[in-house]
């Protein structure tokens, strides 16, 4: 049997011989497997991104907004009425078994000035239940407590990117703000959390005990109003109970019928994310399978060129045979000749790959995520391609009649 | 025991309807030394009984005894490892790799037979000195006469040692003086490494080299004589 390098030196003396028609038969397969890196990373990309951005939103996180979807006739959007109170969540908090912790929203957006800078973001009010749903750490200094809570304190919680506004490289930790002329002592800095998928920056907001934002900041009309209800179940499992156990007490509470339209909505978060997640895991799956169509369309342009190149070569298959190559010494260096082919294409397919993901991140914007499981894939499957379209032209030539391939003319 | 020795070897041939016997219960013993030519017109058979001898082919029935083994029922890889090992061809139309070097070309038997990369290159070395064209490895093919190229071939078919040397018209392409210094050459392995030379030729000077002619006529042997062979 022959060993493994001559035959690969062959090959390589093979393809050298005719230049154009092994570059061009490598496009096939480098732009196969390039688009299949390009897309899978454009793909992992996004839905990396909500991934993320249901992490940050903290799990198993309930809604609950003020309003229904009509009222009187007129439809309105959720979230248009104020119906929901404080009370509607130290009820729901106290009421719902299945329910964990329910942090109360009421926001605005408001000037904050520090010294002579000044810059205009949200403002939150909420409870310390907020951070612990959220799961979003203390970068310095700490979160406000319930007692404070109770007390209407003026004291405040920054975001990364109003720190980097007002305070630059200064330790805000202690420093007075004013937000609304009203002074806040600014107890914690919150770590950085990012955009959320609709390019939000989550770490432009000041958050303030829901109390002070009442009283100090966003006082209305109606008092104890909040906007909405941030509501954290204790299990994913109990997820929909609690949903249940809201929807009842809140109709209780709000004195709704059973014909009745209700004056809230309850929306499972955790569930509209995760059903984007998989969409868009889905659309990585199906720009991958695209693009694979054009590795597969590659293969098929090695075998063509394989079959050229053993029917030219027939004679030398007749002469190789009549000195003693076996069948498979024949069909091993077809073979052979087809997988370079395929892993040169496949590696220089790496490079225009992940070189076009950059470019598309650099100009277009976009953002992409090159996985290495994405180029082993792209570089397995482009051998395997090799190696199944290289069969067939080679099993024709090891069947050839050597007495018939040395007459070949 | 004979080197080779054809037992009622038929070869048949379907064309269409018609059966055709290429071979007709041939019978004959090469002992090991010999210098052979096979002589006939076309389609005489000697062409078919070649592919034969040369485990390029099968017969129909019959039996192919080579070093006392029969070969005649031995499968394709089998067959390829007898001519790798027992079988060195020589052709009219030279047969080498083009874009190969003569040493690699001269290698090739040793690559199917597993020899390490640095021997091959030693015996194609040598063994391209012994039809005298050393210092001519680096040259390809078409570089070199046809003389040569039929040299590199002659090389290619003694480096593994082969017992036998096949030799399908050997000269046919090329002019007469070259064709007599080729001859001198199969009639000096033949003396000097008592290699079995088989030729197959038409050319009556040509196969006066030979110490013995076999005839062929439509597939039967019709002439089997010894002479005095070595011309010159």
């Amino acid at each position: 049997m022959i060993n493994i390098p001559s035959i690969v030196s062959i090959s390589f003396r093979a393809l050298r011989v005719n230049k154009m028609r092994s570059a061009l038969t490598m496009l096939g397969i480098v732009i196969g497997v390039g688009a299949v890196i390009a897309m899978i990373a454009v793909g992992t990309a996004a839905s990396n991104k909500i991934s993320e951005f249901i992490s940050s939103i903290g799990s198993n996180i309930l809604m609950v907004l003020p309003g229904a979807t009509s009222a009187g006739g007129v439809r309105m959007g959720a979230g248009t009425q104020s119906t929901l109170t404080l009370n509607d969540a130290d009820a729901v908090e106290k009421e719902c078994p299945a329910v964990a912790r329910v942090a109360p929203v009421l926001s605005g957006v408001a000037q904050v000035v520090y010294g002579s800078q000044n810059w205009s973001t949200g403002i939150t009010g909420t409870t310390p239940d907020m951070f612990i749903a959220r799961e979003w750490k203390i970068d310095s200094g700490r979160v406000f407590t319930d007692q404070e809570v109770r007390s209407a304190a003026k004291v405040c919680l920054l975001g990364q990117t109003v720190v980097d506004n007002l305070f630059g490289a200064l330790d805000p930790v202690g420093q007075v703000i004013r937000i609304k002329n009203v002074p806040f002592m600014v107890v914690g800095v919150l770590e950085a959390k990012g955009q959320d998928p609709g390019g939000h920056d989550q770490d432009d907001a000041v958050y303030v005990p829901v109390t002070t934002a009442q009283k100090k900041l966003f006082g209305t009309a109606f008092p104890g109003m909040i906007r909405i209800m941030y509501v954290q179940a204790r299990e994913l499992a109990d997820m929909s109970a609690a949903e249940r156990q809201i929807t009842d007490l809140l109709k209780q509470r709000h004195h709704i019928g059973p014909h009745q339209e209700n004056d809230f909505t309850v929306r499972n978060i955790t569930q509209i994310l995760q059903a984007r997640e998989q969409s868009a895991n889905m659309m990585t799956i199906l720009l991958g399978a695209i693009a694979s169509v054009s590795l597969l369309v590659g293969g098929i342009g090695i075998m063509n060129i394989m079959l050229v190149s053993v029917t030219e070569r027939t004679r030398e298959i007749g002469i190789r045979m009549a000195v003693g190559a076996k069948t498979w010494d024949i069909r091993l260096q077809f073979i052979i000749e087809s997988l370079i082919l395929s892993l040169i294409g496949g590696i220089a397919g790496i490079v225009v790959g992940v070189s076009s993901s950059e470019l598309l991140s650099a100009l277009a914007g976009w953002d992409t995520i090159i996985s290495p499981f994405a180029i082993i894939l792209a570089f397995g499957f482009s051998g395997l391609v090799g190696m199944f379209f290289g069969f067939y032209p080679a099993y024709k030539a090891s069947l050839l009649d050597p007495i018939e391939a040395l007459r070949y003319e | 025991m004979a080197l080779i020795e054809a037992i009622e070897i038929t070869k048949t041939y379907r064309l269409g309807e018609i059966e055709v016997n290429a071979l007709s219960s041939v019978s004959l013993a090469i002992e090991k030394g010999e210098f052979i030519a096979i002589m006939g017109p076309s389609g005489s058979g000697k062409s078919t009984f070649m592919n034969i001898l040369g485990c390029l082919d099968r017969p129909t029935s019959g039996r192919y005894m080579l070093e006392g083994i029969d070969v005649a029922r031995m499968e394709r890889d089998e067959l390829a490892t007898i001519r790798n090992k027992k079988i060195g061809f020589v052709f009219q139309g030279f047969n080498l790799l083009s874009r190969t070097s003569a040493l690699e070309n001269v290698e090739l038997p040793m690559l199917y037979d597993g020899v390490a990369a640095k021997e091959r290159r030693q015996y194609a070395a040598e063994a391209l000195a012994t039809v005298g064209l050393g210092g001519r490895e680096r040259h390809h093919p078409n570089q070199l006469s046809g003389g040569q190229q039929q040299r590199v071939a002659i090389a290619r078919a003694m480096v593994n040692k082969a017992p036998i040397i096949l030799a399908d018209e050997p000269t046919g392409n090329l002019d007469t003086k070259t064709s007599e210094e080729i001859m001198e050459l199969f009639v000096r392995l033949n003396g000097e490494s008592h290699i079995t030379v088989i030729l197959v030729t038409h050319e009556r000077d040509i196969a006066e080299y030979s110490k013995r002619r076999i005839y062929f006529r439509d597939g039967v042997v019709v002439s089997d004589e010894s002479a005095g062979g070595h011309r010159a």
